[in-house]
């Protein structure tokens, strides 16, 4: 579904990404892991056009996205959660699904946000409160719920466990699996490398811009590189 | 006498709301001040004043006219001068200067096409009286409440019900997170600042039937008076540029009112000072800084 090969891309003299490779097939669940810095980020930033690449490729469903404006790759069906999840604060819950479906005409909008709400009943219980008066747990789904509005085939997600308590964590893993059992195929960046790899089939490595591993997500967790450095040198059970 | 002087200070300050919440507007989506916006203002002003006199349209076509004459600059200023500089990466500040210079380009073509002197609407709006209660409000004071206050209703309403509206809203609040919701957020941009100094183009010919006097450099104060109550309520707070330009109309009346008619724009400047004092982020603004860029 999505291609990249040797993508490198930065910020002026800072350069972030050096000549990566990564694929994700169709209906997989793939992790990109790596420390903070390593420039995870970046590449989404990239995939999303809102970062234009020094050099390389990005194909989706055998298109060529690079230097397509971020609202295109959106209603190619790409859709991102990004770092830190950017809510709308000033508009309400229900404002926040809506814009998420900035694009769709067809008359399915409604029966996606009663889905939605399925999934996220909290969101559904404070839909006409301001976005920024939900907690991080909540916010989190909002940007997932949000993000499943403009119905994407890739769904990105940039460090959804950020900064949430341990039991909330779960439950967003939980719920990511979910979305890719229903069809949406995923990339998901993580520092949480335990649960990362345990929901996905295929994960790489990142770091300091150079992929340096990749690999089914069993075998990339039984690595002794990677344990030593992301699972304190214990075995994923 | 106090609710007299109340009326007339609501008329006069909801055309500053008018032009307020053009500046409040591209503020959100741009970060910038668009300095010219009090020339938008002037040049709306003289449309409707050349269609009303010149071609005889009558009020309402003079005012829809200054209004897409105000679109169009806005449109042609957004084109010209602000996108060139959004596509390189400049200084944060060039922008507000391009917006400099084109306010002294259009204050210049003005004195060029309409000459220096002041010129006015045609008397027949301005004789009739109505009398409310004791309170004596002219059939001008009566059009531009109804025009102004319309006008603000129906933005309100587009604002936080239309998806372009909420679109403005999201690509204010944020640009890259309404950009990856797929808003495209350059066209918003033009569609706000096309939006913006059409109301600037329309409050024009307000304040030209309300003092009965346009020429070229009125853009100016009018121009500081708008950037105040900016200021005043709240860097980019559309509520905020409504009620702010209300109180600084009723400010200056009821200065003018109770003898310090000499001073009008300093007391009314005086207020706006005591109340950032008291409340820095202006009366509608929040703590955190506003804005995605
Ligand atoms: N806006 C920026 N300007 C300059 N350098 C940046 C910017 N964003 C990230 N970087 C740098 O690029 C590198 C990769 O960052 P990032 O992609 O955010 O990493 P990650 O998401 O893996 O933590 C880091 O060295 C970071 O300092
Ligand atoms: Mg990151």
């Amino acid at each position: 579904m999505l291609k990249i090969e040797q993508l490198a891309a930065g910020y002026g003299n800072i350069k972030a990404l050096k000549n990566i490779d990564l694929s994700v097939p169709v209906g997989s669940i793939v992790s990109l892991i790596g420390a903070n810095g390593a420039g995870k980020t970046t590449a989404m930033k990239v995939i999303m056009g809102l970062l234009k690449p020094d050099s390389g490729q990005i194909l989706f469903k055998g298109q060529n996205i690079n230097g397509v404006a971020t609202h295109k790759i959106v209603s190619a069906g790409l859709s991102l959660v990004p770092e830190g999840r950017n809510i709308l604060c000033r508009m309400t819950v229900l404002e926040n699904l809506e814009m998420g479906a900035c694009q769709r005409r067809d008359n399915e909008v409604q029966a996606d946000m009663k889905r939605i709400f399925r999934r996220f009943p909290i969101l559904e219980e404070r839909k006409s409160q301001l976005g920024g008066t939900l907690s991080g747990g909540q916010q989190q789904m909002l940007a997932i719920g949000r993000a499943l509005m403009s119905r994407p085939e890739l769904l990105l997600l940039d460090e959804p466990s950020m900064g949430l308590a341990p039991l909330v964590v779960s439950d967003i893993f939980k719920v990511i699996q979910e979305i890719n059992q229903e069809g949406t195929t995923i990339l998901l960046v993580e520092q949480n490398v335990r649960q990362a790899l345990k929901i996905a089939q295929y994960a790489y490595v990142l770091e300091t811009g150079k992929m340096i591993l990749h690999g089914q997500a069993k075998d990339i967790a039984n690595n002794p590189r990677v344990m030593e450095a992301y699972l304190g040198g214990k075995k994923v059970g | 006498m106090f609710w007299q002087q109340m009326v007339n200070g609501i008329t006069l300050g909801s055309t500053y709301a008018l032009i307020a919440l053009g500046y409040t507007l591209i503020f959100g989506v741009l970060n910038i001040v668009n300095m010219a916006h009090g020339e938008i203002f002037m040049f709306g002003a003289f449309v409707g004043l050349i269609l009303a006199t010149k071609f005889n349209i009558g009020i309402f076509g003079a005012l829809l006219g200054a209004m897409v004459a105000g679109a169009v600059l806005g449109y042609l200023m957004e084109r010209l001068a602000l996108r060139p500089l959004r596509r390189r990466k400049v200084s944060e500040l060039a922008p507000l200067i391009s917006t400099i210079g084109v306010s002294i380009f259009l204050e210049s073509l003005a004195l060029r096409l309409f000459g220096p002197q002041a010129q006015s609407f045609p008397g027949v709006y301005s004789t009739q009286l109505f009398e409310i209660g004791g309170l004596k409000i002219s059939a001008v004071q009566i059009l531009i409440l109804a025009i102004s206050f319309g006008l603000m209703l129906v933005l309100r309403f587009w604002l936080s019900k239309t998806q372009l509206g909420k679109s403005i809203r999201a690509t204010a609040e944020n640009i890259e997170t309404a950009n990856l919701l797929g808003v495209d957020t350059q066209k918003i941009i033009v569609l706000t600042v096309m939006l913006a100094s059409a109301l600037g183009g329309g409050a024009g010919v307000l304040v030209g039937l309300a003092f009965n006097a346009i020429e070229p450099t009125m853009g100016i104060t009018m121009g500081f008076k708008g950037l105040a109550v900016l200021i005043l309520g709240g860097l980019g707070n559309i509520t905020g540029a409504m009620v702010g330009g209300l109180l600084l109309g009723v400010a200056e009346v009821f200065s003018v009112a109770y003898g310090v008619s000499s001073y009008r724009d300093a007391v009314a400047f005086g207020l706006i000072i005591v109340l950032l004092f008291l409340r820095p982020q202006g009366l509608f603004g929040s703590q955190e800084q506003q804005g995605g860029r």
